[in-house]
């Protein structure tokens, strides 16, 4: 049943997407496991919603001509104003349309939570991703390197993205493989996703964060396995930089007092994205020293007495996702 | 130190500010020689600023709405060509600390200027009267908080041509709005703009909900009121409800902004987010609070257009109620991605389709009161079937991202922008524009010209369509909004921009033929009069009395028996009776300039705040304060009109009508 119905709308879809509109729809042309269920869920809520819309529109117009005032052939009840048949189809049957909708919503929430991992036969990566003002950056602690607006995964392998900002709120979106997720300083949010196939897609901020916010675009390259290798290497021997935080000191200020001085002299601050760059080591532990920045000042740690919890353990029960989730809206 | 921030750096150089801020002097330095030269200050001071009269007021309002759409307006239009200009890739012609001001200035004056304005001028306007009330509970109030809102919207104007306006999304999310990243007085001028006119939303909210509980016609049950008065009621609690949030969540960031508290930094223990909780938490019911008297507006034009009852009378009150409690519950579906837990959002996504089966069943009792009905396809009436269409289509979308994992993806996009447009302009606007049309003779005694009405309808759906169905489909593409520009790699976003672009110059047209409409109108007002009061054959209390309704509303307030009063009595021909006993003096307020006054000192601390300007601020409060103590010493606060004059204006109104009668 649900091949059937799915088969009818993707063909649907087709359709939209040969005749209505040229270029490339990402979200419905996804690459990435996550991305797909995303499509599906977005065609099924779509097909089930139209049962109710589409006769409502075909309704306003079917009634708006045939009782037009000048049609005085048409019945014309003044006082009719209740019929209790009518009045349970119109509450029933948007009832049912939600009904079926809300549980598609409870199973699809947990289906494909942001946190929960991806199963996958091969073993996931970890990528820390700090939002620096009007960059990127990566750190593959694994490896122990890190980039400025790139990132490499291999394809069909589970990734687990760790987020965080050092200004203000972004959101982490590369919309090709799926959904996204904010980007909050002083807090980790996660994202896992995975990429079917190699590609380049492109990835972005998904939330205003000041004047620089359109330059925040990078290239997610998803290879193979022995071309993610190669790059990993290729990174490693780039130079001899070191991502420490005076490194992200220096990508911080410059960005922030550019912006500043373009404001002043009243030009155009520069669109282009900021140059990929490479760091072949990284200072142990940096992204947690990001993320303890801008708490350092609230001694949160002492106060609470709550050690920081690891990183797997937040993502190894939904229930404990849900913690993570509201220990971060509340800022701990 | 002595004038704070200020300083001739605050007026702007940017050479397309300028040429407004010129424009704007010029249209503004004429209007006020025009008054002047025709003596007309008396009258304005008199007649209408210092006037209590609800009719009034709402004029006010909805004058004030209109100027600050063409504002609103202009900043769309500008955004659409910016993005227009750089689809090639290039930088457009506004560079970013420009365009984030204008979609900042956009959504602020779109929804509290423009929307709230219209929404209230429209209660204003309506309420008394659907309820045979003669003025408000609190008329002075109504005044008062009138002149909060011009004020608000006076701080917005001021910000293009002294300073600057926020440049951070309309909501103004922390931590970008806190002073570490938003250190100029764009923030401020928000921040206080809102205060102010948020302050007089509150106390309108207050004011209704007293006149509609203790106000009504004798008789007048709750289940037998009006269904636009129903809305305004909800919407009212809603407002009573909510707005507090909005005072209280400023006021924290002001703490952050001016005392260097840590309610929303990134530092030192303060939540963003907590602040995002808290802005949508007053957000979401916002949006009700303007779409439900939209809906009651569609209600009583579509029952009166279609000659008919309306349909599912009771159905429509409690789907109204469970919106409105609804509303409270859904708050979290606009930020779905900051990773709270699967269990959370899958709560919010559900509470927020729920809100869908009463808007379904609203939509689909519009439709069964045209079936079997007269449906005269008047302007009034094409803004409701667009609306039934557009609203529909601006639903789906809309459940569409209450499912979190769909959200996930569409969140933040040129999606999301299009849904929310598509059932702003589709609902909001689109059934204040149909109510305009509708109560326009009740409120000026002659009908609006149908011919540019009809035209500036087509142009408005069809520019809708143009504009931000590309949207959708640039959604799916992966653009993101509040992009400034889009850089190399985007050729196919191009064409959709183009399209967007147009569909933009097709609402301009819409807004033309809409001031065509008013000019023509006023021009030829003799050929399309209201003498009888009951222009379309309506069937509430409000077109009972005659066009425009007298001061006092009702010389005998009126008998309620039925949900349509007036219909009714048409229907049994005892319509327009006269008082067998004679008339009795009426008890009215006077009108008074406390409401002006107060509101003035309240600016000039809102101004000082703005700029730091310290030694002003306490005078400009303590002003206020002393003005509103002062104010509450008038003893000449009413009076009561002669029973012989009531007679007389009354013998008028009557005379008209036999006439009217007469020939017809």
């Amino acid at each position: 049943m649900r091949q059937t119905l799915l088969a009818v709308l993707s063909l649907c879809a087709m359709a939209v997407l040969l005749t209505g509109c040229g270029g490339d729809l990402v979200l419905l042309n996804s690459k990435g496991q996550i991305g797909i269920e995303q499509r599906d869920l977005i065609i099924i809520a779509f097909a089930l919603m139209l049962l109710v819309v589409i006769p409502a529109i075909v309704m306003t117009l079917w009634f708006g001509w045939k009782y037009r005032s000048s049609n005085t052939a048409a019945e014309y009840l003044p006082d009719w104003s209740h019929s209790t048949k009518i009045e349970i189809v119109v509450w029933g049957v948007p009832c049912l349309i939600i009904g079926a909708l809300a549980y598609l919503t409870y199973v699809t929430s947990h289906s494909l939570d942001p946190y929960k991992k991806i199963e996958s036969s091969k073993p996931g990566i970890d990528i820390q991703v700090i939002a620096e003002p009007f960059k990127w950056v990566f750190i593959y602690p694994e490896a122990n390197i890190a980039t400025v607006n790139e990132v490499y995964i291999p394809d069909n392998t589970p990734v687990t993205f760790h987020i965080t900002s050092d200004f203000t709120m972004n959101s982490f979106f590369i919309p090709q493989l799926g959904g996204q997720v904010y980007a909050m300083a002083g807090m980790k949010t996660q994202l896992n996703l995975i990429a079917n196939e190699q590609g380049v897609f492109d990835g972005i901020s998904a939330n205003y964060a000041g004047h620089g916010f359109s330059k925040m675009r990078f290239k997610t390259h998803a290879v193979s396995d022995s071309d993610y290798s190669a790059w990993i290497q290729k990174v490693k021997t780039a130079n001899t930089a070191v991502l420490d935080q005076d490194a992200i000191k220096r990508l911080t200020g410059y960005a922030l007092q550019g912006v500043a001085e373009a404001k002043q002299a009243g030009h155009h601050s520069d669109e282009t994205p900021d140059p990929v760059e490479y760091f072949s080591s990284v200072e142990p532990d940096l992204f947690q020293k990001v993320v303890n920045k801008y708490m350092v000042a609230n001694h949160a740690h002492a106060e609470h007495g709550q050690p920081e919890q690891e990183e797997g353990a937040v993502a190894a029960t939904p229930a404990h996702a849900d913690m993570a989730g509201m220990d971060m809206a509340g800022g701990h | 130190m002595l004038l704070g921030k200020l300083s001739f750096d605050a007026i702007p150089t940017d050479p397309i500010v300028v040429m407004t801020m010129i424009a704007m002097a010029v249209g503004g330095l004429g209007l006020v020689a025009a008054i002047t030269y025709f003596k007309k200050w008396k009258y304005l001071w008199t007649e209408w600023f210092t006037s209590i009269d609800h009719k009034k007021l709402g004029i006010m309002y909805i004058v004030v709405s209109m100027v600050m759409l063409l504002r609103g307006f202009a900043d769309a239009i500008m955004m659409r060509l910016q993005l227009a200009l750089a689809s090639g890739g290039g930088p457009g012609y506004l560079h970013p600390e420009h365009y984030d001001q204008i979609f900042t200035a956009h959504g602020v004056i779109m929804i509290f200027f423009v929307a709230m304005g219209l929404v209230v001028g429209l209660m204003n306007v309506v309420v008394p009267l659907q309820i045979g009330a003669r003025d408000v509970a609190f008329p002075l109030l109504n005044n008062f908080s009138f002149w909060m809102f011009a004020s608000g919207a006076a701080f917005v104007m001021l910000s293009l041509v002294l300073g600057e306006f926020a440049a951070t999304g309309w909501l103004a999310y922390p931590p970008l709005s806190g002073i570490a990243y938003s250190p100029g007085v764009g923030v401020d001028y928000y921040i206080w703009a809102l205060q102010i006119s948020g302050l007089g939303t509150l106390l309108t909210g207050v004011n209704f909900f007293v006149t509609i509980i203790k106000m009504r016609a004798p008789g007048m049950k709750l289940m037998q009121m009006p269904i636009f008065t129903w809305t305004a009621l909800c919407t009212a609690v809603l407002i009573i409800a909510a707005f507090p949030i909005l005072a209280g969540t400023l006021a924290m960031l002001t703490a952050d902004r001016y005392f260097g508290m840590h309610f929303f930094t990134n530092e030192a223990g303060g939540s963003p987010m907590l602040y995002v909780n808290l802005i949508w938490t007053w957000g979401h019911p916002e949006v009700y609070i303007l779409v439900l008297p939209a809906f009651g507006a569609f209600s009583e034009i579509v029952a009166t257009f279609s000659g008919k009852r309306l349909f599912g009378y009771k159905s429509m009150v409690y789907a109204t109620v469970a919106i409105t409690v609804l509303s409270f519950v859904v708050w979290v579906h606009h930020f779905f991605t900051m990773g709270a837990g699967a269990n959370v959002n899958a709560f919010f996504g559900i509470m927020t389709m729920i809100i869908a089966i009463p808007t379904g069943v609203k939509i689909f009792s519009w439709l069964f009161t045209m079936y079997k009905g007269r449906v005269q396809l008047n302007s009034a009436m094409l803004w409701t079937l667009g609306f039934l269409v557009t609203f529909s289509i601006g639903g789906m979308t809309g459940v569409l991202m209450a499912v979190p994992p769909a959200d996930f993806v569409v969140h933040n996009s040129l999606f999301l922008i299009a849904h929310f447009h598509n059932v702003i302009i589709g609902g909001v606007v689109f059934g204040m524009f149909a109510a305009l049309t509708y109560w326009f003779p009740k409120m000026f005694g002659f009908k609006l010209n149908e011919k540019w009405g009809v035209a500036s309808f087509w142009f408005w759906l069809t520019g809708f369509y143009f504009a931000f169905m590309p949207l959708y489909i640039l959604g799916f593409m992966g653009m993101t909004r509040r992009l400034n520009t889009i850089g190399e790699g985007h050729a196919d976003w191009q064409p959709y921009l183009l399209v967007a672009m147009f569909g933009a110059v097709l609402v301009a047209l819409g807004i033309l033929c809409q001031l065509i409409q008013i000019f023509v109108s006023i021009r030829d007002y003799k050929k399309n009069p209201d003498v009888s009061g009951d222009p379309w054959n309506g069937r509430t209390l409000e077109w009972a009395t005659s066009s425009p309704a007298p001061f006092y509303n009702f010389a005998h307030l009126p008998e309620v028996h039925d949900i349509d009063t007036f219909w009714e009595e048409k229907q049994k021909g005892i319509a327009y009776q006269r008082p067998t006993a004679g008339y009795e003096e009426i008890h009215m307020p006077t009108n008074r300039s406390e409401g002006l006054i107060i509101t003035f000192f309240i600016s000039v601390f809102g101004f000082a705040m703005i700029w730091h300007i310290w030694w002003l601020a306490v005078a400009g409060l303590a002003l206020a304060i002393i003005s509103l103590i002062a104010s509450s010493f008038n003893k000449h606060v009413d009076y009561f009109v002669p029973a012989a004059k009531v007679e007389e204006i009354e013998n008028e109104r009557f005379k008209q009508l036999e006439q009217f009668n007469g020939r017809g």
